[in-house]
């Protein structure tokens, strides 16, 4: 209990002064524009005013926390689902498209890492690829794919979702083919003592010793997957999910929607990522990996 | 403490205690040492773990602090001795820096007391020289065995020639036929040198052969439980080790270990 | 010679000779493909019976499946010229594993092996992009071929120069240093006190897996459409990563290595310099390999949240919309040459640097 209380108590202290810090530059970002409107109307102002009205704005350079707060209540319990204006609408979209593409990279990666560790020209032809795919800013042209893909007829979600795949399927090939390699050289000394085939060794010895490996990758996966979809939904012919919202919200200058979204964004990240580790902590427990 | 035997004394510890926390409740590192250890000695410290061997050479080394009881080095506080720089520490493992050359690991030291340069390189030759690996200083550690690298890192502690040398284990991880010849090699040192030496090992055999002045310590709570002097001659052979001297005094500080135990 | 390479060289046979078949049943096919065929399948027949077992062979062989089908390349082409194609791409992967296997001789020629492969397998994915696109007949307005790109690439390079500096040598490289020199001096500042390394760093690690690119559109509204709001958004996306693994790298040290300095009684600079930063340095390198991707990307995105009319992002998004694929794909390598420039130059000084790494040792020895 002690010790919960001493991990949680300095997190939250730098919590809370993020959120201090937050509604001190909410006041301080808003106040001109406000005080202007104070002018234009003549009203007399204290600081008490300012303060209370630099929180209530409308389209606010920064929102205050609580405006935010209030926005995605508003838009998540407060609507029906159904309702375009709806966060969970817009949110499931991105999400169906984040688990889509994150599922295609995994298999995919997965698929690769094997065929790298098992076969030597693959890994020497491949390998340097894979790593230089990555350094092709793929989210910058990811707009681009939407929309030629778009015009051979692929629409909805998978377009979204193999950015997501693109994305997400290196982090899985780089910690397969490390967890596929991670068995100790005593251990397939072991399995030759027993002249076990190349399949044995790959089913009883490489695959359960790249486990470990395989989610830790994924953490990163599902994270970077949904930062894919959220871009991918950037373009103007996208309508629906969190990165419509994102460039509505720019375009008409609606500061708490961006702000809504993209902290709805986060509780997404967080949530796919906790779960993803839950399921790597059972899954590690249940075969001893893990205490 | 009375005022002839301090002026000798290089190391003088009395009624030293170290309490650690732990979950179980605390843990009796060290309880009542009483000890000292005079200019030229060479002091082994044997033990089984838990002991507080190696604690008492941290403790003298400022590295951990006691709960109670009072220790001097060179007659000043552990802390002014480490800032005085008045000993050299070798640990268990070479930690040597894996991005310096074995020489500017060497010269690392002297590097931080703000040593010239030129005096420096002349040092950092001398003491390679010292422990057999002249031609060495351009390789990185990770390209020598790992009797090299610990003997590296004694040239390291000798670099800037405190006259206290501290060596926690330092052979521990080394085969027995590179252990026997750095034992040879470390006599061979101190004859030359004159230095004190305050040596922790677990070897009873390398405690008799190299000291003399045995410490024996028994665990929970770490305490002195013998000190045995050695009469074995300054110059000591290999095979002095199967000589009747040496049998005598191995068997007194196992037996010392077999009280310490009950 | 290995199973894996008889089944190679006999599918090879049996490829060339389906390409032989379909084009004599074609007619009126190009002499060229036949003979090529021709070809392909004596030295396929070659190989399996072991008659001159020399890899130079098979690598021609796959080099004249190539040249025929480059020479006869024009829309529409026959069931032959795919049957070709998939024989010399047989041939080629033939010649790279027994390269692979032969590199293990020498450490020369291994060193050329290991620098020939993956460049061979990029023109060999640049060959079959050529083929497809032209081949197939794919309009330009779905994927151009790499010729048409180059040309382009040629006839624009100052309007990719323009873009270029726009981007990446202000927008991306002043965010980067920003982003990547305050975190730095951050975690050092961290470091010392140890409440805010337990409090700061779960929350930078949250952060740095956050969707971070989404405060484009803000710092677009804060800080204008020039370059300024693009590097702020980089600035932001950099921060984490290189903050995160700063305070992990400079934490990495050994108790037994800081007790040695301790020994010395050197002062906290002393320690920094000649042990903690050293240890920090390859989780230093680790994120500024992360964060040259990231900046790019950084640049580009927050381009199409508002620009004034130069930029990567913006020629990107215009030329998409008057379906100049083209150009996009240009931009595309421009962007694409610069990350992997970059990443390739930090990997270089990774080296230098962290030579004494276990990771970087094999090399240096």
């Amino acid at each position: 209990m002690n010790a919960a209380v001493a991990r949680v108590f300095p997190i939250a202290t730098v919590v809370a002064a993020i959120m201090i810090v937050w509604y001190g530059f909410t006041v301080y970002l808003n106040a001109p524009w406000q005080i202007e409107r104070y002018e234009k109307a003549g009203i007399e102002w204290q600081m008490e005013d300012l303060v209370r009205d630099t929180m209530a704005l409308d389209r606010p350079i920064l929102p205050a926390p609580h405006q935010i707060a209030i926005e995605i209540w508003q838009t998540t319990v407060e609507k029906k689902i159904t309702s375009k204006r709806s966060l969970i609408y817009h949110g499931g979209i991105t999400l169906s498209s984040t688990l889509l593409g994150f599922l295609m990279g995994t298999v995919l990666g997965i698929g690769l890492a094997v065929s790298i560790v098992e076969n030597r020209a693959m890994d020497k032809s491949l390998m340097p690829w894979i790593i230089t795919s990555q350094t092709i800013p793929i989210l910058a042209i990811a707009p681009m794919i939407i929309v030629v893909l778009n015009s051979v007829g692929l629409t909805g979600l998978l377009p979204k979702a193999l950015i997501s795949t693109y994305l997400s399927f290196f982090p899985v090939v780089v910690g397969m083919v490390k967890g596929l390699r991670s068995p100790d050289p005593m251990h397939i000394d072991l399995m030759r003592t027993y002249k076990a085939s190349r399949m044995q060794l790959f089913w009883k010895l490489r695959l359960p010793a790249s486990v470990p490996f395989l989610f830790a990758s994924m953490k990163v996966a599902i994270a970077i997957s949904l930062v894919g979809a959220i871009v991918g939904e950037l373009p103007t012919g996208a309508i629906a999910g969190l990165g419509a919202r994102l460039l509505a919200g720019s375009y008409y200058g609606q500061t708490i929607q961006i702000w809504s979204a993209l902290i709805s964004a986060a509780c997404m990240a967080a949530i796919l990522i906790s779960i993803v580790g839950l399921i790597s902590h059972i899954t590690l427990k249940r075969m001893g990996l893990q205490q | 403490m009375t005022a002839e035997t301090s002026s000798n004394a290089v190391i003088n510890a009395n009624g030293l205690c170290l309490t650690f926390d732990s979950s179980d409740g605390p843990v009796h590192a060290l309880k009542d040492v009483d000890l000292q250890i005079d200019k030229g000695d060479f002091v082994s410290f044997i033990g089984p773990s838990g002991c507080g061997k190696t604690t008492l050479l941290r403790v003298i080394a400022d590295l951990e602090h006691p709960t109670r009881g009072s220790i001097t080095v060179n007659g000043m506080t552990p802390e002014q001795a480490r800032l005085e720089r008045a000993y050299g520490y070798v640990f268990q493992a070479p930690a040597l820096l894996a991005w310096r050359s074995i020489e500017r690991n060497v010269g690392l030291p002297l590097e931080i007391m703000g040593i010239s340069a030129a005096e420096k390189a002349e040092r950092v030759a001398r003491t390679l020289e010292l422990v057999g690996l002249d031609g060495f200083g351009r390789k990185f550690p990770w390209q020598l065995s790992g009797g090299m690298q610990q003997r590296a890192s004694i040239a390291r502690a000798l670099a800037f020639d405190a006259d206290l040398l501290l060596m926690d284990e330092p052979f521990g991880a080394l085969d027995e036929i590179v252990r026997d010849h750095l034992n040879e090699q470390l006599l061979e040192l101190w004859r030359k040198t004159g230095k004190t030496i305050c040596f922790v090992t677990h070897s009873i055999p390398e405690a008799v052969y190299l000291s003399n002045k045995i410490v024996v310590m028994s665990p929970r709570p770490g305490r002195v439980a013998d000190i045995i002097e050695s009469n074995l001659p300054d110059e000591r052979p290999l095979d002095i080790r199967e000589s009747k001297g040496f049998l005598e005094i191995a068997q007194r500080v196992r037996a010392g270990l077999r009280q310490g135990q009950l | 010679m290995t199973g894996f390479q008889t089944l190679l060289s006999r599918l090879g046979v049996g490829a060339a000779l389906l390409a032989l078949v379909s084009g004599f049943l074609g007619g009126g096919s190009d002499m060229a493909v036949i003979g090529g065929s021709l070809l392909l399948v004596l030295a396929g027949v070659r190989h399996v019976y072991g008659i001159l077992p020399h890899i130079v062979i098979d690598l021609a062989a796959g080099l004249v499946g190539m040249a025929v089908l480059l020479v006869v390349l024009a829309s529409g082409m026959g069931a032959d010229f795919w049957w070709l194609l998939v024989a010399s791409w047989l041939f080629c992967w033939l010649a790279v594993e027994r390269g692979m296997m032969a590199s293990t001789n020498t450490a020369m020629f291994s060193n050329v092996i290991l620098l020939a492969v993956p460049v061979f397998f990029g023109i060999w994915i640049i060959f079959v992009w050529q083929m497809l696109a032209v081949g197939l007949d794919i309009p330009m307005v779905l994927l151009p071929s790499p010729a048409q790109i180059a040309v382009r690439f040629m006839a624009s390079t100052s309007v990719l120069w323009a873009d270029f500096q726009q981007t990446f040598l202000k927008a991306a490289l002043i965010g980067y240093i920003l982003g990547c020199g305050s975190a730095f001096i951050l975690a050092i500042i961290i470091d010392r006190v140890p409440f805010l390394q337990r409090g700061l760093l779960p929350v930078g690690n949250f952060v740095s897996a956050l969707p971070v690119i989404g405060i484009a559109p803000i710092m677009v509204m804060w800080f204008g459409f020039d370059w300024q709001s693009k590097a702020a958004v980089v600035v932001v996306m950099t921060f984490f990563p290189m903050l995160v693994n700063t305070v992990a790298g400079l934490q990495a040290s050994q108790a037994m290595e800081r007790d040695l300095l301790r020994t010395y009684a050197s002062s906290y600079f002393q320690l920094l310099i000649n042990l903690r930063l050293p240890t920090a340095a390859p989780f230093i390198f680790n994120a500024l390999k992360i964060n040259s991707t990231l900046a790019l990307i950084g640049a580009i995105v927050a381009e199409f949240f508002g620009t004034p009319i130069v930029g990567l992002g913006f020629r990107i998004s215009t030329e998409v919309g008057r379906m100049n694929l083209d150009m996009v794909w240009a931009e595309i390598v421009v962007a694409a040459l610069a990350g992997s420039i970059s990443y390739g130059l930090l990997s270089l000084l990774e080296k230098q640097v962290t030579f004494w790494h276990p990771s970087n040792r094999r090399n240096h020895s």
